[in-house]
């Protein structure tokens, strides 16, 4: 290529470094959700390549089936958790970006589970739940609560927040760090501005921090509400999905792969994935009109 | 007034010990439960390990939870994956952030949408492809699926290559570079630093992922450290002690990378959301 015109060589730059990137997606990212939505449409079992029309009847059955879903209530609980992390999350980032000594290291040490082995961190859990041996009921023994011990994985009722709170351990972090960082980026004088006019902490926050980091206060709600509603890989590794810990993706995952309803799991994901992108849609919407 | 401030500072260093609390009390009783023999991990409680230098229930994990086939795999698909990855990435980044053509914009907004698919749920889909091709149960698969440049690292290198002056690029048309040597010699390596940011957060997420290499390589032999200690776990539920000292070598090699590497890990993640 060294005595083609520069024109020649644009073409097989262009052609040549693009190609393989865009196959890539169109294959693994593209024709996965048409085809997805086109085996939504059949009674495909996902074993053999055999499968026929079978026009709406798979999205009635997740409509009318009401325990594909009621699932999403499990899933309420990963947002619920999701919120309180964000809460706490900008909280202490508040705290971490002004005066204070050795934040760097408070920041690093509160950070470090995000980096922490996600298949690692759940087992650990298991063994921080158990409930005989399980290091949480002997730390409430030991500092003489000992009638707060609980079954954490085998009581119904308290599952699902022991499941949700493995993911706000894990996440809060980051959500920490997403807000230091732009709370960093507000202009050091906005604050001392309103110190002279005498405003006191809170009015601060609530009408310097809140409104200059709102865009980011947006993104990470939709990511709470998206995550929650893919929440799967906690309670597919702690539990299989048993004892009521299901969520709506390990409930697809199973019809697809265990039950052999590929036609059906197709389905519930093509509803997940209409729902993700209408909040998506939404928040968008709420962003270009506070930015006007 | 002084008095208050005072009162909050000692109120917000409570807080965060807390939060560190919080944060460490599980990681306290994997790290001393490793260290404990089976009988003293029942009896013992929350008391630190007798012996600090016993690591049985390191070899036994090692040997009976094939960790070490774990890691020799995740570091092929690894190796393999971000190679690709980088090399990809910076030529995307090259051809879309300096040249103007009728797909660019197409090409900029299916990256876009891709995003917003959920990866998870396209998984029904997506398997029947890698069978298609060949790759199931073989380390293609989960290479080919980490392969692709996601939007993040777009966004990261597109802004990394509006900054590099378009003056280097011409100042080397004119000594003759081809545009291949431009990319090479100029562009790919004034990347370097967005490359270590990506490469870090590539790293931790392709060695976190439990579910592409649990649902396209279910062959024993094709175990990686997910898959290991997943598969560990299951019939040795009862053994926590040895489980313990699994999850603490687990954890080591991300703690490592992120203790020496904070500041790239703090850029890439704040980047990323900021956009």
């Amino acid at each position: 290529m060294f005595n083609l015109s520069y024109k020649a060589q644009r073409y097989l730059i262009l052609f040549g470094f693009l190609t393989i990137p865009v196959v890539l997606s169109l294959m693994f990212s593209y024709y996965p959700a048409f085809s997805l939505l086109y085996y939504s449409f059949t009674d495909w079992t996902g074993l053999g390549w055999e499968m026929h029309w079978v026009g709406f009847a798979n999205y009635k059955e997740v409509f009318t089936r009401p325990e594909i879903f009621s699932v999403f209530e499990h899933n309420a609980y990963y947002f619920v958790g999701g919120l309180i992390q964000t809460a706490v999350a900008l909280f202490f980032a508040v705290i971490l970006t002004g005066k204070l000594k050795g934040r760097n290291v408070f920041r690093a040490m509160l950070f470090l589970p995000y980096v922490l082995h996600s298949v690692a961190i759940v087992i650990m859990f298991k063994n921080v739940y158990h409930s005989e041996y399980g290091s949480l009921n002997l730390f409430l023994q030991s500092i003489g609560l000992g009638s707060w011990q609980q079954e954490w994985l085998g009581n119904p009722h308290l599952v699902n927040v022991s499941l949700a709170f493995i993911s706000v351990w894990k996440f809060f972090g980051l959500s920490m760090v997403i807000f230091i960082g732009a709370l960093q980026s507000i202009p050091a004088d906005l604050y001392e501005a309103a110190k002279i006019d005498g405003a006191s902490g809170w009015q601060a926050f609530r009408f310097i921090t809140v409104p200059s980091i709102r865009s980011v206060i947006e993104m990470m709600m939709i990511l709470t509400l998206t995550g929650a509603l893919e929440a799967f890989d906690i309670p597919y590794i702690m539990m299989l999905g048993a004892n009521g810990t299901d969520t709506f993706v390990s409930k697809t995952v199973d019809m697809a792969f265990k039950f052999q309803q590929a036609g059906l799991a197709s389905a519930m994901a093509v509803v997940l994935l209409l729902i993700v992108m209408f909040f998506i849609f939404i928040q968008r919407k709420l962003l270009f009109r506070g930015g006007e | 007034m002084a008095n208050e401030n005072k009162l909050w500072k000692v109120c917000k260093y409570l807080l965060l010990l807390v939060a560190l609390f919080v944060v460490f009390f599980p990681i306290y009783s994997v790290l001393i439960g490793a260290f404990k023999t089976q009988v003293e991990y029942y009896q013992s409680g929350l008391r630190l390990p007798h012996n600090w230098f016993d690591f049985s229930n390191f070899r036994k994990v090692f040997k009976v939870g094939k960790l070490g086939l774990g890691f020799k795999n995740i570091s092929i698909i690894l190796v393999a994956s971000i190679a690709g990855n980088v090399v990809l990435g910076t030529m995307v980044a090259y051809a879309l952030g300096r040249f103007d053509f009728k797909l660019k914009k197409p090409i900029i907004g299916m990256y876009l949408v891709a995003q917003i698919i959920p990866m998870i749920t396209t998984q029904v889909a997506t398997f029947s492809v890698i069978k298609f091709i060949g790759a199931y149960n073989h380390m293609s698969a989960p290479i080919l699926l980490y392969l692709g440049a996601d939007v993040l690292q777009i966004v990261i290198y597109l802004q990394f290559v509006n900054n590099i002056p378009r003056d280097l690029d011409e100042s080397a048309m004119i000594e003759g570079a081809s545009l291949f040597r431009i990319y090479r010699s100029i562009i790919f390596p004034l990347l370097a630093p967005a490359t270590a940011t990506l490469i870090i957060l590539k790293t931790i997420s392709i060695y976190n992922d439990f579910y592409t290499p649990y649902l396209y390589m279910p062959s024993p032999k094709l175990r990686v450290v997910s898959t290991a200690i997943y598969s560990f776990v299951g019939p040795n539920a009862a053994q926590l002690n040895v489980i313990s000292a699994g999850i603490l070598v687990i954890f080591i090699p991300t703690v490592i990378i992120f203790l020496v590497l904070q500041r790239y890990i703090f850029a890439g993640v704040t980047s990323g959301a900021v956009k």
